[in-house]
């Protein structure tokens, strides 16, 4: 009851604190970071199901995120003209035959027989020798396709279908990423799993920037088509003529609140979709099952429950929740860029909003998000403010102060830090704690 | 001539670069694992402890510049390395006052411990940003090569030229001083030897009146030093960006890992490894082939294994691979 209460005088807050920005601010702000707040708190769901409950450490958000924002791409933009003609098959094959070999490798070294030193040497080198033969197969491909209008396209392009198609299939990208993670790395202890996510993250980063056939590397891809209307298209209908003569706000302005909102409205319904289902999820025996294991592993094992394979279902559930709102986030900015993935922004980030909201409770995570979401856009302004207060006697011409003011952006990550640190410290359970059952 | 032209080129491309990055690992990985098997956490705010210190390097650097106190040729930055280095070690026992120490006394998981370490690493980067800003900063000065390319070249009359960067020199050589004075202080003083049964075994350490306080307090103590020095080194090297040593961080965990967690000797195996076979990976072959066989089998191309942009993705590569295959890394780390 106690949560529930909670909840209600947090969520209220949240609103007030919103339509503040609405009214005081403008609504274009506002509904600006309540979408990206719902995104945020997809992310923090698909992690808070790995960590509250079941204790996995995923610092691997970043590569989740960005693969379903390469889902964007392969779905939704058109396919280039001649470029599967080129080499697309080659680089399908060479990429097969890399695969096969790592593939038969594995099975090698868990059927036959030898000495273990042989094995990974046999091992290495049937890897190694599908390597060279892909390189072989799709290098001059590669640099055929990336020569085709390097400036506009110069890579593979998509399918041409509807954007909305890349949200789940950036989800399944992201749990076949997660499959193979988990796999590799699901055995470790919790901080060697912490490190592991966060480096494959990483290559998978790498790899986006760099393979330019697949996502144009740095040169970013532009212009994905939309789920929602342009906003010259809107303004040229009537309706929105007569409801901009009647609220008296300039035409842009609606036309461009009216885009956000329904993304907002696609947005909300794919997080209380994803909402319902965790909650059924949490209060199933499955959910049991799962604390089960993340309170005390040993006996939930002697209980006969597979551990490692409750582990990579919820890690791939949790990973593909993560895919999803990549993709949802790389549709609403309407532009891939590799290079915008930082871990600082999408796995910490993402981390400090679970352990903020409460970790093992699907509300707090939502609220987390909400909140330092918004903390982490309106912290540049506070801080500036707070510095200017600050240094309010100070004169003008003082160097110190203009120092400070203009370093104030960077006090967000100050109190990002705090934030976390203080949360650990005195409310260690989050806002809104995990439910006692 | 042939030949001594390709060693040459090995040395110049892969040597020299390998030996100055691998140390900068090394004394990275260094920090890590030892406040692994001291505090039994992962530390995330490592790089920014090394970013701190690099920091307070740089700023008594222009602080001695304008007392026109130098060292020419030497860098200024040798100079200041002691304050900085005492400035960062104050800044790690702070943090460990107000912050570890709440959950060390708490006997916190260590998971735990790692997500306040990202609390720290989060307060840390925004306090290095808001002191210096985000831009880049060069604190480099002195004389900039030992060794100039031209004059090995004409020296030798060889095809390939060397040089060795000042930079380079100063760090190989004071990290050898670095580690030589760590292991000598862990393996030979009655402090240090304390530390190491610590280490080993919490309770038995207490029971023979060891104070945990005082080991915690080197532990800062050491990994202060380390994290400045490697920090500064690593600015001094390839220019100060307060952002780089986020991404440095993971190299250097690769590093501690690949050698075993918890073990010195390992952390600087491991910091070698990483950084050889980055160079070793992304070299172009091509020139190699070049001079050590005939003509008629020189193949086309650069012969690369990976390009040059993958270069840090190998050392996560490298880390996957040693989680795979040897969790446990080169020598044997502490597994909790």
């Amino acid at each position: 009851m106690k949560n529930r209460s909670r909840i209600q005088i947090l969520y209220f807050l949240m609103a007030i604190i919103l339509f503040a920005v609405g009214i005081f601010q403008s609504w274009n702000v506002a509904l600006t970071i309540f979408n990206l707040c719902l995104i945020s708190s997809i992310m923090t769901l698909g992690i808070n199901v790995q960590w509250g409950n079941a204790g996995i450490v995923n610092f691997g958000v970043m590569g989740f995120a960005a693969l379903g924002g390469l889902a964007n791409i392969i779905i939704s933009m058109p396919p280039t003209s001649n470029a599967w003609e080129t080499g697309g098959n080659s680089i399908v094959i060479g990429l097969m035959i890399l695969v096969l070999s790592i593939i038969f490798s594995v099975f090698m070294f868990k059927r036959v027989n030898f000495n273990k030193r042989i094995k990974y040497l046999i091992s290495f080198l049937i890897i190694f020798v599908g390597y060279f033969i892909m390189r072989l197969m799709v290098d001059s491909p590669i640099e055929q396709i990336e020569a085709i209008e390097p400036a506009k396209t110069g890579y593979l392009g998509g399918f041409n279908l509807p954007v909305i198609i890349s949200w789940p299939v950036g989800g399944l990208l992201a749990a076949f990423a997660a499959f193979i993670i988990g796999k590799i790395s699901l055995g470790l202890r919790s901080d060697y799993l912490a490190i592991a996510t966060l480096g494959i993250s990483e290559i998978i980063i790498y790899i986006l920037k760099n393979e330019d056939w697949l996502s144009r590397g740095v040169k970013n891809v532009n212009g994905l088509p939309r789920p929602v209307p342009y906003e010259i298209e809107l303004q040229s209908r009537e309706w929105l003529l007569e409801t901009a003569n009647i609220l008296k706000i300039p035409l842009p302005e609606v036309s461009s609140i009216i885009v956000k909102l329904s993304y907002s409205v696609l947005f909300l319904l794919v997080l209380l979709v994803i909402l319902y289902l965790l909650q059924i999820a949490v209060k199933s025996p499955w959910g049991r099952m799962m604390r089960a294991i993340r309170d005390n592993e040993v006996s939930a094992n002697a209980m006969g429950k597979d551990i490692k394979k409750r582990h990579l279902q919820v890690f791939i559930i949790g990973s593909a929740i993560v895919g999803i709102a990549g993709a949802m986030l790389t549709t609403l900015d309407g532009q891939f860029t590799p290079v915008s993935y930082q871990p600082l922004r999408y796995t910490f980030l993402i981390w400090i909003m679970v352990i903020v909201g409460g970790s093992g409770n699907n509300f707090g995570s939502i609220i987390g998000a909400f909140l330092i979401w918004f903390f982490w856009i309106q912290s540049e302004p506070l801080g500036l403010w707070l510095l200017s207060f600050i240094t309010s006697h100070i004169s003008d011409t003082n160097l110190i102060k203009s120092h400070l003011l203009e370093n104030a952006a960077h006090i967000r990550l100050m109190f990002m830090g705090i934030i976390l640190l203080v949360t650990l410290r005195f409310a260690p359970k989050g806002l809104i704690p995990e439910v006692k059952r | 001539m042939d030949f001594l032209n390709g060693i040459t080129l090995i040395s110049n491309y892969i040597l020299i670069p390998g030996l100055t990055y691998g140390s900068q690992l090394a004394l990275g990985a260094l920090g890590i694992t030892i406040v692994y098997s001291v505090l039994r956490f992962s530390n995330f705010a490592h790089g920014e402890f090394m970013s701190f210190g690099a920091m307070s390097s740089i700023l008594l650097c222009w602080l001695f510049l304008s007392l026109e106190i130098n060292l020419n040729p030497l860098p200024t930055a040798i100079i200041v390395l002691p304050f900085a280095i005492i400035i960062t070690i104050f800044y790690c026992i702070l943090v460990d006052k107000i912050i570890f120490k709440f959950y060390r006394l708490q006997n916190s998981k260590s998971v735990i411990n790692l997500i306040v370490s990202i609390g720290v690493m989060f307060f840390t980067g925004g306090l290095i940003r808001f002191i210096i800003g985000p831009g880049d900063k060069n604190f480099f000065d002195g004389e900039r090569f030992i060794l100039k390319a031209k004059t090995f070249k004409n020296y030798t009359g060889l095809r390939e030229g060397l040089a060795l960067k000042t930079t380079q020199g100063i760090t190989i050589v004071l990290s050898i001083i670095l580690v030589i004075l760590l292991f000598w202080f862990l393996n030979k003083t009655k402090t240090g030897k304390s530390m190491r049964a610590y280490s080993d075994n919490k309770e038995l350490a207490l029971l023979s009146g060891i104070n945990p306080e005082k080991v915690v307090l080197i532990t800062w103590i050491i990994t202060g030093t380390l994290a400045c020095v490697a920090g500064t080194l690593y600015g001094l090297d390839k220019s100060y960006k307060p952002f780089t040593y986020l991404h440095l961080v993971l190299p250097i965990f690769s590093a501690a890992i690949v050698g075993g967690v918890g073990n010195p000797v390992g952390a600087i195996i491991g910091g070698f490894v990483i950084a050889f076979s980055e160079l070793i990976v992304t070299f172009a072959y091509k020139k190699i082939f070049f001079y050590f066989l005939p003509n008629y089998l020189v193949p086309d191309g650069l012969l690369q294994i990976l390009s040059t942009d993958y270069k840090i993705a190998i050392s996560f590569i490298i880390l996957v691979l040693v989680l795979l295959i040897r969790p446990t890394g080169i020598y044997k780390g502490k597994i909790i």
